[in-house]
């Protein structure tokens, strides 16, 4: 029998596709990156499907790579080297929620905004952790790709509040991590050996996972944004370090843009939130007086006349962050999300200035403080699809800002394969070959979404 | 092609799939397929890729383009401002193409021919058109107040004649002054249209407008909210230029004012959810002269569904769909889908103001064996049992 008629009988007939129109699309996505090539599309609905899938790649020997809401917007799931594209959006389910022990369980299909509204009508108390992306992003993909979102600041990224996973290994047996490999709770993940830390951050590369227990927070009743605005960049360490350091911000993000001019200025986003009135008033006011103190005084200052416009896209959840995309009037976008260490934004922040000018782009940023360790320092680009000299620009863009990140000491967050190039090249080679082991061990067959983390 | 310039700024950020809140699907056609080709960014980029020459308009693109139902959520929940304004009428643009090609699913072909050679979609005699109403007493159009116009549905499908009696017996008693073309109608082209036929649809507007003038019509009335669209929104740049109302505009009028609503309550209320059509709702942006009948009609309890109003999920029977069947079959059908949502409300009655999705959630309640739960109602019949045949009502009308 062949491939796709394998694939018929696991699925059905209606949830396979090798027509060239859907083939073309799953074999790219919206940012700058050069497309891949999918031989098959298929759309599971059980983890039993997908282990049987994942069988059958495996004896076939062709890659697999599984697909979320496919907004990382670098290429991570456009398969490399043909095979089948898993949509996993079919698995949608949203199994339970636990309130009292403060968890989720969902299958890997399962977007951010159908969590999100699921909460907010069932369990009005609770809230998770939802990133700058649109609401078509799923929750798993983000959790596993070490996102974060809009409570990061005070909890920590995303991937560190999964609470379990159910995983089908490139091998295809189904394996529970966590307290749900014990009994019915998902509520933690340990303390067991560090199982989950296999498949975060590998991009589908070790194992393909189907669901997850996700952490659930307080939602407190009132939610208000402070803006501050500097131009002194040299400022920016020491303030974000004393916004964390008073530990009473519930989202902290920074940002700027060169046009229109009254937008060129550094701005410090604080969100403050609060189960009493008093509560945030009194958070509110610490942090006006903070920066009242802060420095030769008046070097931060409070903007007093936020436009209400702009006052709703700092509260929405999520926010509208792909209108970006269109800055260019060419529906792309693409950016290099870097992990840097707080002192280094200054010095960051020039040299994005410099790489966005050198390629005609007007500099555009947000960055999110993650803990008070690091902040995800968001190199951004817009660009015209229909434009091949605008894409090949915002790839060269790109590259130097990867170049800037390492060269700062910093991280690359869901690189594309040229960046993932690059941090194998500058990691210690023990490191470098300890990836390629476990992803041996666990793939010897290289299967899974082959082309990611690997030397070219 | 019309529109080409905007297909390369979809960024297919999917806000187009979904309802205001982001809860679930609210795509008729990716709700359907789930291949993201079936959504309307998907289907963006791939008119693009086939304008290009990177795709072919083989069966799937086909049907990826063909299986758009022209809800018009997608232009609601766009985030893209002025862009959001042309999806739709791209994604037409790119049908008219596929019509000039000769590249279209068999249904497609087959209602398109049968439309041009019929007259209607039923292969029905045209001398016929009137007969829905043969034992009615109701006036051919001659200067009354309003043309009724009926169309093909509330014509010839079974269900939509007992739709078309029922609105026209109500309007009827309500004293309402207004005449019908029986033989003289002719299709009002809105699917058509949608389908990218628009030398069809040119030639049947044209049809229409010179009968309408020649009668003298000044204002009319549409049984389904797919006329009202096509006579409100484009037969005027074809010269037809009428005051178009759906036929619950006047309803409403005549409703007002009657006393209905002051009527003691004598028993228990039916719970009464209420679906948006397409062409009334998101197209016309009317979502509120149905919800203020139902609020003026003794023994209703209206209870709203999670998605309503801009955000109501289409039955799946618009763009043509109702006659050619590409989103219609399968267990996650909008429909099926529809009066699920609509069942878990606790409503008994599921009513609508459109022929077409009367029939879309009649099937899938019986699909879905809903039976026992919920039954569906087209506006006029509700209004007709709770005014004039549940006792409740004491006045005069």
């Amino acid at each position: 029998m062949g491939i796709y008629s394998s694939l018929v009988e696991i699925v059905g007939k209606d949830r396979v596709s090798n027509s060239a129109a859907d083939l073309y699309l799953y074999s790219r996505d919206s940012g700058a990156q050069p497309p891949g090539r999918a031989d098959y599309v298929v759309l599971p609905k059980t983890a039993e499907e997908v282990q049987k899938i994942v069988r059958l790649a495996g004896s076939e020997d062709i890659p697999i790579t599984p697909l979320g809401g496919g907004l990382a917007l670098s290429a991570l799931v456009v398969p490399q080297r043909g095979g089948i594209v898993l949509d996993m959006k079919r698995m949608d389910r949203i199994l339970e929620v636990d309130e009292m022990n403060r968890y989720a369980v969902i299958e890997a299909g399962v977007s951010q905004g159908a969590l999100r509204e699921y909460l907010k009508k069932n369990h009005p108390r609770l809230q998770h952790s939802t990133p700058e992306a649109p609401p078509t992003a799923t929750v798993t993909a983000n959790t596993l790709i070490q996102g974060h979102g809009h409570i990061s600041p005070r909890y920590g990224v995303n991937s560190d509040m999964i609470g379990g996973m159910e995983v089908v290994l490139p091998t295809g047996e189904i394996t529970r991590i966590g307290s749900c490999a014990l009994d019915r709770k998902w509520f933690t993940r340990g303390p067991m050996p560090e199982l989950a830390g296999l498949f975060v951050g590998w991009y589908g590369t070790t194992g393909i996972v189907t669901k997850i227990s996700i952490k659930l927070f307080p939602k407190p009743a009132f939610r208000e944004v402070m803006v501050f605005q500097t131009d002194d960049i040299d400022l920016l360490p020491e303030a974000i370090f004393e916004v964390m350091y008073l530990d009473l911000a519930e989202d902290f993000f920074l940002i700027t843009q060169e046009k229109p001019d009254w937008m060129n200025h550094a701005f410090l986003v604080v969100i403050v939130s609060g189960h009493f009135k008093e509560e945030i008033d009194f958070k509110k006011k610490v942090y006006k007086d903070l920066f009242k103190q802060f420095k030769g005084r008046k070097t931060i200052q409070f903007v007093e006349d936020l436009h209400p416009a702009l006052e709703k896209r700092f509260l929405d959840v999520p926010p509208l962050a792909a209108l970006a995309a269109d800055f260019r009037q060419g529906g792309g976008f693409q950016y290099t999300g870097a992990i840097l260490p707080i002192d280094k934004v200054p010095e960051a922040w020039r040299k994005g200035i410099e790489i966005a000018h050198r390629y005609g782009m007007i500099c555009s940023y947000v960055h999110q403080v993650l803990l008070g360790n690091s902040i995800m320092f968001g190199f951004n680009y817009s660009f015209n699809r229909a434009d091949e000299t605008d894409i090949e620009k915002a790839q060269m863009a790109l590259a130097d800002s990867n170049r800037v990140t390492l060269e700062l000491g910093g991280m690359i967050w869901k690189g594309e394969k040229p960046a993932q190039q690059m941090v194998l090249e500058k990691m210690d080679p023990n490191t470098a070959e300890l990836i390629k082991r476990v992803k041996g061990l666990l793939d010897p067959k290289g299967i899974m979404n082959p082309g990611n983390w690997e030397r070219e | 092609m019309r529109h080409e310039e905007i297909l390369h700024r979809c960024f297919r950020c999917g806000y187009c799939k979904l309802p205001g809140d982001y809860s679930d699907i609210n795509c008729p056609a990716y709700l359907r397929y789930r291949f993201e080709s079936f959504s309307p960014g998907g289907r963006m980029w791939l008119i693009r890729a086939w304008l290009d020459g990177a795709v072919e308009a083989d069966e799937r693109l086909q049907e990826v383009l063909f299986s758009c139902a022209t809800c018009n959520n997608c232009v609601e929940h766009c985030i893209f401002p002025k862009f959001k304004d042309q999806i739709l009428q791209a994604f037409i643009a790119a049908k008219e193409k596929m019509v000039e090609q000769g590249s279209l699913p068999p249904p497609v072909r087959d209602y398109l021919t049968t439309l041009y050679k019929h007259g209607n979609p039923y292969k029905m005699p045209q001398k016929k058109r009137g007969d829905w109403a043969a034992d009615l007493g109701v006036e051919k159009y001659a200067n009354q107040a309003y043309l009724f116009y009926i169309g093909d549905v509330g014509s010839f499908d079974e269900r939509g004649v007992q739709i078309a009696r029922s609105a026209a017996k109500l309007l009827g008693r309500l004293g309402a002054s207004f005449g019908i073309l029986a033989a003289r109608e002719g299709p009002d082209g809105n699917e058509a249209r949608a389908l990218g036929e628009t030398e069809l649809f040119r030639h049947l507007a044209e049809q229409n407008i010179k009968v309408f003038k020649e009668l003298g019509v000044e204002k009319m009335i549409t049984l389904s909210p797919h006329g009202y669209n096509a006579f409100k929104n484009d037969y005027p740049e074809l010269g037809g230029r009428f005051q178009v109302f759906h036929y619950t505009h006047l309803l409403i009028s005549l409703l007002t004012g009657t006393g209905i609503s002051e009527q003691p309550d004598s028993g228990p209320s039916r719970r009464v959810t209420y679906h948006d059509p397409c062409y009334l709702g998101r197209h016309n942006q009317d979502y509120e002269t149905v919800r203020q009948i139902l609020g003026l009609l003794p023994g209703i309890e209206l209870v709203e569904m999670g998605r309503c109003k801009a955000d109501a999920l289409c039955c799946g029977g618009g763009g043509g769909n109702f006659f050619t069947d590409l989103v219609c079959s399968g267990p996650e059908t909008s429909a099926r889908v529809r009066v699920r949502e609509a069942a878990d409300t606790g409503a008994e009655i599921l009513v609508t103001a459109c022929p077409m999705c009367t029939v879309m959630l009649e099937d899938a309640v019986k699909s879905q064996n809903l039976e026992d739960r919920i039954q569906v109602r087209e506006l006029s019949e509700l209004v007709t049992e709770a005014v004039f045949n549940t006792g409740r009502y004491h006045g005069h009308i």
